[in-house]
């Protein structure tokens, strides 16, 4: 048992925290919250140039050789900092599906684009019902002439806008079971049919409504097996809600962070507010939620590293940071008192987002479903 | 990061387990709730010294094992699971013997130690007093030194199992003369001096483990002391980080967490099982959540101290958690139970052996005993947080 990272990881964090400190300040958060693309094309480069976006790839992909916890230790910072744009689709989403399911011809072509900063990419899966299972999906897919023609709606799409390829699921069989027939397709920017349309989201975040209507795909862009999508699709969506849960973790941690300086610093009654008790036992509530959240957290970011069944460990870190941000907000709100509430402070922007992110890849409900699953309920 | 235990430490799980399975099958104990703090049986307490499963930590030079902390929790989590009557060595294991390691000589280690070990002497703790609760520090229970040793008068409350335990640990003033932190002794007294005795106080669940213990001019040697003379309130301080953030806190109702959860699954509600009910779905799942993030925080502290690091706010931190999570479980095995969750365990209609009704009744104590909830989150606002002091 060790719950300390290794050296690396350390100076990994810390070179991804200067770099974010200089880099990303709550200025351009909120710019890119107002910019048609959400994010600073120059800032991407050079994350590409750090190697961030290939580093948990293979090297012979373009790759960092690094795991799943080096990414998780970039995606706590990349949290705190309120990162604007599509490293998470692109890279969690996309890249990890690419990892876990493309050919080695898919790999290849694709992983060293996104390794180099050149390729952004996302995946649609959500639809009118988002439950982040298989009984989301009811795009079809159907072969035709040697080709594969795609029509439905997907939602809650993260950077289609600016994205140069979708990953896409959609049944092209009919199953038994939900998880039967599933297949995920490549759809690359430009091709005819697909209409993105941006959804007007509380984090002003770049989430999409993409319609497929008669989207036609050759049948080289399907990604892993025809009909059996699925077991890759749960697996993204489980590396998906392990990764958003550091990512939280990261948002949270400062959160407590600037309500704890500003305890310090807020005179009121002739002394720092942080002496009182009533102050001090809503940041210590606040702190045993976040060192719950960072092991639990963690505990499912290992695990997915390891390779092992972890439907549970990844569950519980979802359902627990999910429920634990939502309470530190309201702390940290409560102690800030109305200065937190103003646009400019720093703290909407952790609230607004902290719910988008609660709502992403399942909310606690969704994740205690499946932990009672799991305990044979 | 390794979230694992070795396969070392996984083997000796399945050595404690088979142990506890057999003992059970013998019909030595059936699983309690709190068995850590009720169960008290000197002889299984021996068994348990005999397998070398009491001061597994310690050094081997007194009759310990050397072994890690990590070890330990693997020890303390499977009696704990399984309700084993530990009370007796409870104490000694957790809290006195490290500290007589840290602060005692080498005769107190060499005399006490192996003592402890083979389950022969039992320790009981004397720190509160009527007028020093949270405010330990006001503590005036008083030992005045002559030239044989001290004199000691005045009174313990709260102290479990003074009753059936040998020994004290006490805390005790030794210079009134000074700012109150400043004149505070540790010592180790006999319960059987001439001098002492102890007053039952049934709480609230109807049973005895809690005593006043009363001290008329009790004479003790100068030997008795354990460390350093009037710095007694920095001993206790870390001593109560151990005493604060073992598996007890969130696994001394686990039975009755393993009870509730095979009781939905065998309760029939409309023509279902219980189990397949969305609201009870929802709130197992989410002890289920809380039980794991608090072991977690559990395990957390073991291995700050197996970095031979002091976990100064984790202790504190992982308490107040873990003590509130056992109350929520409490309250939601009785919601699930319904009106069956009042009757008291001699009734015959008792659901789950009246398991939930008992933690019902004693975990409000929990959020009191060893650092009230308010004081930790002061300790972790002010050590953890840097937050100042009033």
């Amino acid at each position: 048992m060790d719950f300390g990272f290794t050296e690396e990881q350390e100076m990994l964090k810390k070179m991804a925290r200067d770099f974010l400190t200089s880099r990303c300040p709550k200025k351009l958060v909120r710019e890119m919250e107002k910019d048609e693309k959400g994010y600073a094309p120059e800032i991407w480069k050079e994350m590409a140039e750090l190697g961030w976006m290939g580093l948990a790839f293979p090297e012979k992909y373009g790759g960092g050789d690094g795991t799943f916890l080096d990414l998780a230790v970039l995606l706590d910072e990349m949290g705190r900092a309120c990162l604007p744009g599509p490293f998470f689709p692109t890279v969690v989403l996309a890249g990890m599906a690419i990892l876990e399911a493309g050919s080695e011809t898919q790999k290849k072509e694709l992983l060293p684009q996104i390794a180099q900063g050149k390729l952004i990419a996302t995946l649609a899966t959500t639809e009118d019902s988002p439950l982040y299972d298989a009984s989301d999906i009811s795009t079809s897919a159907s072969e035709e002439s040697g080709n594969f023609v795609i029509n439905g709606t997907k939602l809650f799409v993260q950077d289609a806008q600016t994205a140069d390829l979708i990953i896409v699921s959609a049944r092209t069989k009919k199953g038994s079971e939900n998880k039967e027939g599933i297949s995920l397709f490549l759809v690359k920017k430009g091709t005819a049919g697909v209409t993105t349309t941006p959804l007007m989201t509380i984090a002003a975040d770049k989430q999409a409504e993409v319609v497929f209507n008669k989207v036609v795909v050759p049948k080289e862009n399907l990604l892993g097996e025809l009909h059996n999508g699925w077991p890759v699709l749960g697996k993204v969506l489980q590396y998906a809600a392990a990764a958003k849960s550091v990512e939280m973790l990261g948002g949270v941690q400062q959160v407590l962070e600037m309500t704890v300086s500003y305890a310090k610093e807020r005179v009121q009654f002739g002394k720092p507010i942080g002496t009182l008790q009533a102050i001090q036992h809503y940041c210590a509530d606040m702190a045993i939620d976040i060192d719950g959240c960072r092991l639990i957290i963690y505990q499912a970011a290992w695990a997915l590293n390891e390779n092992m069944p972890c439907a549970k460990e990844v569950a519980l870190a979802k359902a627990w940071v999910s429920d634990a941000y939502q309470r530190c907000l309201i702390s940290a709100h409560q102690i800030h008192g109305a200065i937190g509430f103003t646009e400019d402070h720093d703290l909407p922007l952790y609230y607004r987002r902290a719910k988008a992110a609660e709502l992403a890849f399942g909310d606690a409900d969704v994740h205690r479903e499946t932990v009672a699953c799991e305990i044979g309920l | 990061m390794d979230f694992r235990f070795t396969p070392e430490q996984e083997s000796f799980r399945k050595e404690v387990r088979d142990f506890l399975e057999s003992e059970m099958a013998k019909g030595i104990f059936k699983p309690r709730c709190d068995a850590w703090i009720i169960g008290h049986s000197p002889e299984f307490s021996r068994k348990i010294g005999e397998k070398g499963w009491i001061g597994m930590t310690w050094p081997k030079e007194y009759g310990g094992q050397g072994r890690s902390y990590l070890d330990r929790l693997v020890l303390t989590e499977e009696l704990l699971r399984y309700g084993a009557p530990v009370a007796a060595h409870w104490f000694s294991d957790r809290q006195i013997g490290p500290s007589i390691i840290t602060y005692g000589t080498e005769e107190q280690k060499k005399e006490f130690l192996p003592k402890i070990i083979n389950g022969e002497i039992y320790f009981g703790l004397g720190m509160s007093e009527p007028e020093a609760g949270s405010d330990l520090a006001a503590l005036n229970t008083r030992a005045v030194e002559d030239e044989n040793g001290f004199v000691l008068n005045g009174q313990k409350v709260w102290t479990s199992g003074a009753h059936s335990f040998n020994y004290i640990y006490l805390v005790v003033r030794t210079d009134p003369d000074v700012p109150k932190h400043k004149g505070i002794s540790e010592m180790i007294v006999d319960l059987n001096s001439p001098g002492i005795s102890v007053n039952p106080l049934v709480d609230m669940t109807g049973g005895r483990h809690f005593n006043e213990v009363f001290f008329d001019n009790v004479r003790v040697p100068k030997t008795a002391i354990i460390g350093k003379r009037n710095e007694g309130w920095k001993q206790i301080v870390a001593q109560l980080d151990y005493e604060r953030s073992g598996m007890e806190r969130v696994m001394a109702n686990y039975p009755l967490f393993e009870a509730i959860l095979k009781y939905a699954k065998e309760t029939k509600y409309k023509g279902q099982p219980l189990s397949k009910h969305p609201l009870i779905r929802q709130r197992l799942a989410q002890l289920t959540v809380e039980f794991e993030v608090g072991r977690l925080l559990i395990y957390k502290v073991a291995w700050v101290l197996s970095q031979k690091r002091i976990p100064n706010y984790e202790a504190s931190l992982a308490k107040t958690f873990c003590t509130e999570f056992q109350q929520r479980l409490a309250r939601t095995a009785m919601e699930i139970l319904g009106p069956y969750s009042q009757l008291k365990p001699e009734s015959e209609r008792a659901a789950l052996d009246g398991m939930a009704v008992h933690s019902f009744l004693i975990t409000p104590g929990y959020t009191l005993q060893a650092g009230t909830s308010e004081v930790l989150r002061n300790i972790l606002a002010m050590r953890g947080l840097g937050l100042p002091a009033a």
